[in-house]
């Protein structure tokens, strides 16, 4: 085999992503009508010292609500596809920090092995201040399946998993979730090293 | 279900850290827990497929989205998305943004003391085509000044963001020129210990993609995370 290339290293998406990362439409992830249940995910962007983080990116990846990606590497064909769901989203943070996700349950998915996880919603997130982008994801806190979750299970401090968890609020139509993303001190988000 | 193939880890002085206290804003917004190490499942290795257009219409044309030509040295910016394994990466979205010729971007928040050009906007994206390649004409973004220290200017850049197979692949970046004296001085660009891997956010001047009498050419190839090799891969 070939010497391998090094990867191109990354570099701050920088305050004016939004000129070339544009699209606010790919913020509702449900244009298209796809079967599931909606969802609604809210959630604030904070720094080190508490304060909002505007012009944040948050971007997100998830599989359908029966639990199977559309792409070509998930080959779980007892699981349908659905034409109507891409499963990639993205919002930029507003000038409080505030984003707004609209989109739909995903379904559980398989994990190494025989494993299965628990619905989550994989997120990357971009900011000025960044140099690489990090990643997490956003579990149900109200799911039953978390208890079995693979990653989930593996965090010891109860503290920390539930910085993974998005929580219910109110009892509207679409259920709305909360879900804030901290970069660092008190309440620090679990960030993924994948 | 089998696991799916993970991908290769970059050495770490490869990629920048998340703090990097030359790069004054990094000192907030990177976390202080460890990060928590997770093997490759399908939520990792899968990712957004860019077929049937589903990111809107190409844009690969920054000179003629306007009324007349914007201002500054016309260029062409070509090359390849490809894996660290060497191959292509075909069909995923990459996006580019950067300020005109003067230094200024056109958004709000760009205050640069330096004239907007009504005839640059300063954006593209493109899908890549069968051999992972693309190509833009655009104009040569000038350096402009920030508040990291005194008297801190970025170097001329342009900004990358490219998908590639599967969620691990995502990258965001900056492309710069070569000979540059502003990257010696730069805390972004610095922020890679690796020289080698530095290196590669350096585009190469490029007589070849040069147009006579029409624009000067760079070729610019960005490299994504790879598949590990398995002893079942071909040699």
């Amino acid at each position: 085999m070939a010497e391998k290339l090094i990867p191109t290293p990354s570099q701050t998406v920088g305050p004016f992503f939004h000129l070339g990362m544009a699209h606010p439409e790919w913020a509702d992830l449900t244009a298209g009508d796809p079967a599931g249940e909606r969802i609604v995910i809210e959630g604030r962007v904070i720094d080190g010292d508490g304060a909002a983080v505007p012009a944040a990116c948050v971007e997100v990846w998830q599989a359908n609500a029966a639990g199977r990606y559309n792409h070509p590497d998930d080959t779980q064909t007892d699981k349908p596809l659905d034409p109507k769901f891409h499963g990639f989203g993205r919002v930029a943070s507003d000038a409080e920090g505030r984003f707004r996700i609209v989109t739909i349950r995903p379904g559980p998915v398989p994990g190494r092995g025989n494993a299965l996880q628990a619905p989550h919603i994989n997120v990357t997130l971009f900011a000025r201040g960044l140099l690489k982008h990090l990643h997490t994801r956003i579990y149900f806190a109200d799911e039953p399946a978390n208890a079995t979750d693979p990653l989930l299970s593996s965090i010891e401090d109860a503290s920390v998993r539930a910085t993974l968890l998005a929580r219910p609020a109110g009892d509207g139509s679409p259920k709305l979730y909360r879900f804030d993303i901290v970069m660092q001190g008190e309440n620090e988000t679990a960030f993924l090293d994948i | 279900m089998t696991s799916p193939a993970p991908f290769s880890r970059p050495r770490p002085d490869t990629q920048p850290p998340y703090l990097y206290p030359d790069y004054a804003s990094t000192v907030k917004r990177s976390p202080k827990r460890p990060l928590l190490r997770l093997d490759h499942t399908l939520s990792e290795t899968t990712g957004p497929v860019f077929a049937d257009r589903w990111a809107g219409p190409d844009a690969t044309d920054l000179t003629s989205q306007h009324k007349s030509a914007p201002l500054g040295e016309r260029i062409i910016v070509a090359g390849r998305v490809l894996d660290e394994n060497g191959r292509p990466v075909p069909g995923t979205l990459l996006e580019l943004w950067q300020c005109n010729a003067a230094g200024r971007y056109h958004h709000p928040v760009d205050q640069h003391d330096a004239p907007l050009d009504p005839n640059f906007t300063g954006a593209g994206q493109v899908v890549t085509g069968t051999d992972g390649e693309y190509r833009f004409l655009t104009i040569k973004p000038g350096a402009y000044p920030w508040r990291n220290t005194p008297n801190a200017w970025r170097p001329a850049h342009i900004h990358f963001s490219v998908f590639g197979a599967g969620f691990v692949t995502r990258l965001v970046t900056q492309m710069y020129f070569p000979g540059d004296p502003l990257l010696a001085h730069d805390p972004i660009f610095q922020s890679t210990a690796d020289r080698e891997a530095r290196d590669r956010l350096i585009c190469d001047y490029d007589p070849e993609l040069s147009e006579a009498e029409w624009a000067l050419g760079y070729h610019f190839d960005l490299v994504l995370r790879g598949r590990e090799a398995t002893p079942t891969d071909p040699v």
